[in-house]
């Protein structure tokens, strides 16, 4: 069980916590400031970095991704400096999948080479909507002009690029999303998001939606209907489904991103990063302090993170259940049995493929077509919840 | 002990909120029986759950020393009785160990449903009746009015009746010395054989079982071997004496005299109410007339929230049934809701108050099930069953009829709501007996199914006339009807919890009402549901449950695992609080709000 992580395989996380301006849906841990000392932040990262390696010896490391917050903010010498750290510290896969989470403005794409030159060889742009007036409801500060420059930049520099659109919109109709979509794909290279718009509570929009604000958006049925005509759309594209809301061609998919859906190991670093760690034959969770200068002055004093929860069997195998069955691929019943000490309830199973939610194979199970739609019932159907 | 001619005892009957508690308060306050510093609002009302109700639930007495005018010495015992309808039978039994009465009446408000009922059992008891006006301080008081009113409505005369304010003093002076004057003297013969007449029974956790006695005949002493004449058991007393409210040992209790005895009894049930007592050697050869045990009319299932309670929910049961022989209870399992209690009440009121003292004190989360009459059910061999739980139906093949109690119901209300009133009543099968007027309110005396009545007859009385109108209620016997059993079927699932005996004429009604609201209640699932109400094997009302289309959450990330783990494990804590039956699950809230039927 100890070494439950090598399922996953093992990855780093460095969040930047900054944007130029706060998204009015985003509940991101990203914060607006006039100055950065760049050269204080790189010298906390690296020290993050190296107490986490000391714990961590003798791992491959399959991926790094640089998430944010906007982390085209950064300064490529940091960049740079985390990625040689990295390859320092730990042994680097022959493929390793090096991502940065850039946002489509003018400024970002003048940094973009000075990013390849550090290392970085994949990135996943916020182009979010493909008309300036959604753009602007949604509260992004680029144009949709500004957004294709950005990528075509990318596109010259990166074989790896892709990019996050937002749908179920206000007052977008399912023939408008369709006709975006097919857009989209035209632009695609290999692997793209598409996440339905999530009102989420404590942010602006869900302050107005609280307040009976936010009108158009689609009910449950619109909803449901989007998310089939995207699945429709994209298989026919090459692209299908290969998590809830990202599509991928075949070999393209995120390498970092199945790191956490395999439940794999991770470490995280920067304010409020999340970690999973195997250290001792135990596996633990950790969290980093959220806000930037309490992170700082945290990793001054030595460590960054604000808590470490030693994961049960039982917590292990919630989460590699809840994230695992979010991909296509789904769980392992067998790996599920090793980390509970107990096997998923046949009589779930067993419902669950009566309705049509989920399919087994061998030891594999896999949620249908019908039950991404539901998969949070799904999950807590077999979670005996 | 006192000599016959300076005892008074008495009671008082008023309709709820006219000022029964405050009168006594002050009665006991003007007597100096309390000192100042002790006296807290509502003395006679003991448990907390009667203060905060404002209702008495048990029998209380206190004795008062009063030297009146004349300079004579006097006790005066108060016995202060439960003015709920539920109660109707212990107020009965107080009554009988009381020569007179204080008849209470709010002079703002004038009589009421319960001034009614309360004063009807007064007279039943021969007793003397001093009319009191209360809240005379109050602008609105009309006393005048309702003297008048009094004599019409009630029959008495009301020409002595004193002007009252419990509140600010006034006139309880000429209360005091109404009582001595026109309230008679017990009669009692010191050198018979005791008669002791168990006017009520409670119990105490540190003395045991408290026995409230009115001597008719004879002296108890401390140390006398007494015998319950019901069923000969024999014993010693321990300790006697009286209430001022608290309790005080005296060495004697003669004729005429109110006061407690404890004698290591364990349980309230071994104590008889109504019961003479008398001592083992030279006893009384011929008991008192007995009063007919209370009967408990409405039942419920109670169910323990949590499985895990159901020993706790026992446990605290037993408890509660040794301080309330009129409460009944057995073992009940039921598919939906697992294993619990049948219990019968003396009425709706009784089962809220047993309910939240369990819920209160007990500290156990309850699911209280349809309550139910009990139904006679006669069967084609000519035998016949009492059914208590609509679950437990015979097939309708073997039945030739049922019966079902019915009461005779008497509301007061002012003439505006009549009308909605008539409607009410009509429309819950009622029968019009009688319709008079007492001013500008009109008296309905309707024969009504009881259960139309429970459940949730007084709700809906309340919001159709905003509150103005009292009622009141006894039982007075069964009938035959055409009644039929009406089950709920949830995905083709029956749950018995929910199935309820309805009119065959109402069923259709009551059935479709369920389903919408169940509709309502339970939440979509992965697939659709029906919804129906069955009577045998015929669907009468159906509705479908649409399947949930769309529940999956767009991003979940490294940094969201911990998250979404936690929501996990509140969901599994939250699923304790579901019943499932069958594929579906219905919480527990649903479940609740289902039974609480208004149609
Ligand atoms: N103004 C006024 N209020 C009174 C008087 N007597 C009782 N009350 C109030 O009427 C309410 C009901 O009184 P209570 O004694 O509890 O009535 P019970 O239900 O008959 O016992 C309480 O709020 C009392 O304070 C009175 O003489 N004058
Ligand atoms: C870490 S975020 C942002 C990365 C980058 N700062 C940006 O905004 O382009 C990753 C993605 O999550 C998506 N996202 C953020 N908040 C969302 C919400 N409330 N509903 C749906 N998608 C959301 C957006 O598509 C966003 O690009
Ligand atoms: S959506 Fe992206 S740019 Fe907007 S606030 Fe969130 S992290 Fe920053
Ligand atoms: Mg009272």
């Amino acid at each position: 069980m100890a070494e439950d992580w090598r399922n996953g395989g093992f990855g780093l996380y460095v969040h930047w916590p900054f944007c130029e301006a706060k998204c009015p849906y985003c509940d991101f841990n990203s914060h607006v400031s006039r100055s950065i000392d760049q050269g204080h932040w790189r010298t906390a990262y690296l020290s993050e970095l190296d107490r986490v390696a000391t714990e961590t010896p003798d791992r491959v490391l399959n991926s790094i991704f640089f998430g944010g917050g906007t982390p085209s903010l950064m300064d490529p010498a940091t960049t740079a400096a985390v990625i040689d750290a990295a390859a320092k510290h730990w042994r680097i896969a022959n493929d390793i999948e090096i991502t940065l989470e850039a946002n489509p403005g003018s400024v970002e794409a003048t940094r973009f080479a000075g990013y390849r030159d550090a290392g970085v060889n994949r990135i996943s742009m916020g182009i979010q909507a493909l008309n300036d007036t959604d753009l602007r409801r949604l509260g992004r500060i680029h144009t949709l002009a500004e957004a294709r420059a950005a990528f075509d930049t990318a596109r010259s520099l990166f074989d790896r690029v892709s990019f996050d659109l937002i749908y179920a919109r206000q007052d977008q109709s399912l023939a408008d999303w369709e006709r975006e979509l097919t857009e989209a794909l035209n632009m695609a290279v290999d692997h793209l998001s598409l996440y339905q718009l999530t009102i989420e509570p404590g942010t602006a929009f869900g302050d107005r939606f609280d307040r009976g604000g936010l009108r158009g958006l689609p009910d449950e049925d619109l909803g449901a209907a989007m998310y089939d005509l995207t699945q429709e759309i994209c298989e026919a594209a090459g692209m299908p489904r290969y998590e809830v809301s990202n599509h991928a061609r075949e070999g393209a998919q995120s390498r970092h991103n199945l790191i956490y859906w395999r439940y794999g190991d991770y470490a995280g670093i920067g304010p409020g990063a999340h970690g999973r760690m195997t250290v001792g034959g135990q596996r633990f969770a950790t969290e980093a302090h959220r806000m930037p200068q309490a992170w700082l002055d945290a990793v001054s004093k030595g460590t960054g993170e604000s808590a470490r929860d030693r994961l049960s069997g039982i917590d292990q195998a919630e989460e590699y259940l809840l994230m695992g069955l979010r991909i296509s691929e789904g769980i392992d019943r067998d790996r599920y049995a090793a980390l509970a000490s107990t096997a998923i309830p046949e009589a779930a199973v067993q419902e669950l493929v009566e309705l049509g939610m989920i399919r087994t194979r061998g030891s594999r199970i896999s949620v249908t077509y019908q039950g991404f739609n539901l998969l949070n019932r799904v999950i807590a159907r077999l979670a005996g919840a | 002990m006192t000599d016959l001619a300076h005892i008074r005892n008495f009671s008082i009957v008023a309709h709820i909120d006219h000022g029964k508690s405050t009168l006594a308060d002050r009665l006991i306050q003007e007597t100096g029986t309390v000192a100042g510093r002790d006296m807290k609002e509502q003395l006679l009302d003991a448990m907390d759950i009667e203060r905060e109700r404002g209702i008495t639930i048990k029998a209380n007495t206190v004795r008062i020393d009063y030297t009146a005018d004349n300079g004579e010495k006097y006790v005066l015992n108060l016995i202060d009785t439960p003015g709920h309808v539920d109660f109707a039978y212990e107020v009965s039994r107080s009554m009988r160990a009381v020569e007179g009465s204080l008849l209470v009446v709010d002079s703002t408000q004038g009589v009421e449903a319960q001034t009614l009922a309360n004063v009807y059992q007064a007279i039943d008891a021969n007793h003397e009746i001093v009319p009191i006006l209360n809240k005379i301080d109050l602008p609105a008081s009309e006393p005048e009015r309702v003297k008048e009113q009094i004599e019409d409505v009630i029959g008495i005369d009301a020409s002595g009746a004193i002007l009252v304010s419990a509140k600010t003093g006034v006139g309880i002076h000429e209360t005091l010395e109404a009582i001595v004057h026109h309230l008679p003297a017990p009669k009692g013969d010191r050198d018979a054989p005791l008669k002791a007449m168990l006017v009520d029974s409670w119990y105490d956790s540190y003395l045991g079982v408290i026995v409230l006695v009115r001597i008719m005949d004879g002296v108890l002493r401390k140390g006398d071997r007494v015998k319950m004449m019901s069923n000969g058991t024999i014993h010693h007393v321990d300790r006697i004496g009286v209430f001022r409210p608290a309790m005080a040992d005296i060495g004697e209790l003669g004729p005429g005299e109110i006061g407690f005895l404890t004698a290591s009894i364990k349980q309230v049930r071994d104590t008889r109410v109504g019961d003479t007592i008398t001592h083992e050697r030279k006893g009384a050869d011929k008991a008192l007339p007995g009063f007919k045990p209370s009967i408990p009319v409405v039942f419920c299932g109670l169910f323990p929230v949590d499985a895990n309670d159901f020993e706790d929910l026992r446990d605290s049961i037993e408890k509660l049934a040794l301080n309330d022989a009129s409460f009944s209870y057995e073992m009940e399992t039921s598919a939906a809701l697992g294993f619990g209690f049948r219990c019968g009440f003396l009425g709706l009121l009784h089962l809220e108050v047993v309910r939240d003292r369990l819920e209160r004190e007990f500290d156990i989360d309850l699911i209280t099930t349809a309550p139910s009459v009990v139904y006679h059910v006669y069967m084609r061999d000519g035998t016949m069953r009492e059914l208590h739980n609509p679950a437990d139906m015979p097939d309708m093949t073997h039945v030739d009829h049922l019966e079902e109690p019915r009461i005779k119901a008497t509301i007061l209300v002012p003439d505006e709501y009549l009308g909605d009133v008539l409607k009410l009543c009509q429309d819950r099968r009622g029968i019009q007996e009688d319709l008079t007027y007492a001013g500008s309110r009109a008296m309905v005396v309707y024969d009504l199914p009881l259960n139309e009545v429970v459940f949730d007859f007084y709700d809906r009385l309340k919001s159709v006339t905003k509150g103005y109108a009292s009622f009141d209620y006894q039982l007075t016997g069964y009938r035959e009807d055409n009644l039929v059993k009406m089950s709920i079927l949830v995905n083709d699932e029956p749950v018995d919890a929910l199935s309820m005996m309805v009119h065959r004429d109402r069923a259709e009604m009551r059935g479709r009402a369920m389903v919408e609201k169940l509709k309502d209640l339970i939440p979509r699932h992965m697939f659709k549901i029906p919804i129906q109400a069955a009577i045998g094997g015929k669907v009468i009302a159906r509705e479908t449950l649409s399947a949930l289309r769309k529940d999956v959450t767009a991003k979940c990330y490294g940094g969201d695992a911990t998250r979404k783990r936690k929501l996990l494990d509140k969901q599994k804590a939250g699923k304790k609080k579901m019943r499932q039956f069958g594929k579906v699950e219905i919480p527990q809230e649903a479940f609740i709000s289902a039974l609480k039927m208004d149609s």
